[in-house]
């Protein structure tokens, strides 16, 4: 049943021998997202994304693409959706615009007439027509995302799209996803780069040995990683911690050297002082702690081990 | 136009831009030429071979005696190179995750690859007539031939019976087409496919030559490539002719419907 819904994924399962290469794994992209999907190498990202491109069969859970399934609906599942994964490749004895000319074909002829502008908006038309097995990763690269537009997507989905670009590149990449975007296309992109996923995308799913480990808002992200977590040091430490445990909402409240650690809201953390003070405590410091973005996303993806074999 | 004809148009635009079509087209068209000169240079030749006894006195016998020489081997070979190749070249180039995420079916794609890779069968064994006519016209004359049964055939009616020869090789060919797609399918592998086929087309005439029962050597796929010999009898035997159509049909049927069913489900994860 077509649906407005670019992506949803419910419980997508695929294995591989012994290994779960995505394991239990929900997505829902909205429409107007710029989604990230970020994980560190052999998370699963480019297996979800294959499932949802109809490249491979889930083992269990499903998918549907504006309420398509694209393991039994297709071509029509992936009408409006463009993507690849991985790099892209093409016929390295075929010019680049005979690649796309093939794909547009491909499409029955929907995008043979935005071919030349296509070309121009990657930065391609110079090499146009000398063969793709003389382009660089990078050229290679910019041919994906044009072979993708030719489809003229309101979903597209791309693996990692600045791998293997320079600096430039990944400039001029991610400037083209944010104009994408600005047009009103739908983007799911897989990144391993938080940075990346933090400069484009409004929704983030981390998924770290086949598991969604966080899904949501960035700014929410943003908000459970630094703020909620504070360090305090009184004149005793010992005082302190019963206060804080017995009178407060604190959570996690851990002692660390003559200091304690704990996690709370911001206007929590106003009662509390006052609460130590009213103890008798002096506070020598209360500070929120410092962990970027980045530590949380490392605890994420790197912290206890997720059994990943099934 | 259908899916599968988009499919089958550019199948052919990118067998026209690899070196490797050229293998056998070029084979094909070479082989008749050297043959001749091969003759000039030499008193006796291959005069026991079908149709061999007219070398020499009408160009026209040299396209059908080459045909002869190459049924055992070297066509099969050509047919492989590039049926062997045509869905394994997609996994090892990495291009299948890019044309399976269009519009297109995976049944119309490969049914593109299979018409395509019978177009290049058909168009190797033509120009290995038309190079046979040419350069066998040219070193010995546009004259009557004499047929299997020793009955003169006038040069225009050979030339029909021979476009029709040629057609008929082509279905056994075909056929091994066919097997060479299966394998292309299954192994992912060109160089496999390959070797895999020439297995497959040799084993078959090992076994024509070991059972004793003749019946059962002509439905053989081996037997069929003398299939037109039968178009060179008089009075024409079509039993021969017929059975080529039909046990290559089998030959073909078989090893594609197999393919499909890989091709239509299979993870394309390879990369
Ligand atoms: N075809 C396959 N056969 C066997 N194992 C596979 C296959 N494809 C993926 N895997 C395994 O599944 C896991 C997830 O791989 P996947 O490629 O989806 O990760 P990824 O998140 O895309 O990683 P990267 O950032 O390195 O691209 C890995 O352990 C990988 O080895
Ligand atoms: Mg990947």
């Amino acid at each position: 049943m077509p649906s407005d819904r670019p992506v949803e994924a419910r419980g997508l399962v695929k294995r591989y021998g012994p290994i779960t290469a995505v394991d239990d794994v929900d997505l829902t992209v909205e429409p107007g997202d710029v989604y990230g999907f970020l994980g560190p190498n052999g998370a699963g990202k480019t297996t979800t994304l294959r499932i949802l491109l109809g490249l491979i069969r889930p083992d269990g859970g499903e998918a549907r693409l504006f309420g398509r399934d694209p393991q039994h609906e297709l071509p029509e599942a992936l009408d409006g959706v463009a993507g690849f994964v991985e790099t892209p490749y093409f016929y390295p004895y075929l010019s680049g615009r005979k690649n796309l000319e093939l794909l547009a074909a491909f499409d029955r002829d929907g995008g043979r007439a935005r071919i030349d502008q296509l070309l121009q908006l990657v930065d391609l038309s110079g090499r146009a027509d000398d063969r793709v097995g003389g382009y660089s990763q990078g050229m290679r690269q910019r041919l994906g995302v044009a072979s993708s537009l030719v489809r003229d997507p309101r979903l597209l989905l791309l693996d990692e799209p600045t791998n293997g670009l320079d600096p430039g590149g990944m400039r001029d990449m991610r400037r083209l996803v944010d104009r994408l975007s600005g047009e009103g296309i739908t983007v799911l992109l897989s990144s391993h780069l938080l940075a990346e996923v933090e400069e484009l995308c409004n929704r983030v799913a981390i998924i770290r040995t086949g598991r969604i480990v966080y899904e949501g808002m960035l700014a929410d992200l943003r908000a459970s990683a630094g703020t909620n977590r504070y360090r305090l040091r009184t004149t005793d430490s010992r005082l302190a911690r019963l206060t804080l445990l017995e009178h407060s909402d604190a959570r996690d409240v851990s002692p660390d050297g003559d200091e304690l650690t704990f996690s709370a809201a911001e206007e929590e953390v106003a009662a509390i002082s006052r609460m130590l003070v009213g103890a008798g405590l002096g506070i020598t410091a209360l500070v929120p702690e410092q962990q970027s973005l980045e530590s949380f996303f490392f605890e994420l993806t790197e912290g206890e081990p997720v059994e990943a074999v099934a | 136009m259908t899916g599968a004809l988009v499919a089958y148009r550019w199948e052919l635009r990118k067998l026209v831009a690899q070196k490797r079509t050229y293998i056998g087209l070029g084979a094909a068209a070479v082989l008749p030429v050297v043959f001749v000169m091969v003759m000039a240079l030499q008193k006796g030749g291959p005069y026991d071979a079908p149709l061999g006894h007219n070398l020499r006195r009408t160009g026209l016998a040299l396209a059908l005696v080459v045909l002869n020489f190459v049924s055992r081997f070297g066509a099969q070979l050509v047919a492989a190179l590039v049926a062997g190749d045509i869905v394994a070249s997609e996994h090892a180039g990495k291009t299948l995750k890019m044309i399976l995420t269009r519009s297109l079916r995976r049944g119309q794609i490969l049914t593109g690859k299979t018409l395509a890779s019978f177009t290049y069968v058909v168009a190797t064994t033509f120009v290995l007539g038309a190079a046979g006519l040419i350069a066998g016209s040219a070193a010995w004359g546009f004259n009557p031939l004499t047929n299997l049964s020793g009955v003169r055939v006038s040069t225009l009616h050979t030339l029909w019976l021979s476009v029709a020869a040629l057609g008929v090789f082509s279905l056994p060919l075909i056929a091994v087409a066919a097997f060479a797609i299966l394998l292309s399918t299954l192994t992912r592998n060109s160089a496999g496919s390959i070797v895999g086929t020439l297995v497959y087309a040799l084993g078959q005439e090992a076994i024509a030559g070991l059972v004793h029962q003749s019946w059962a050597k002509h439905y053989l796929l081996s037997d069929q490539f003398d299939g037109w010999h039968g178009l060179f009898m008089s009075p024409i035997d079509w039993t021969l002719i017929v059975r080529a159509a039909w046990v290559s049909a089998l030959f073909a049927a078989v090893p594609l419907a197999l393919a499909y069913g890989i091709f239509k489900s299979r993870d394309v994860a390879d990369d």
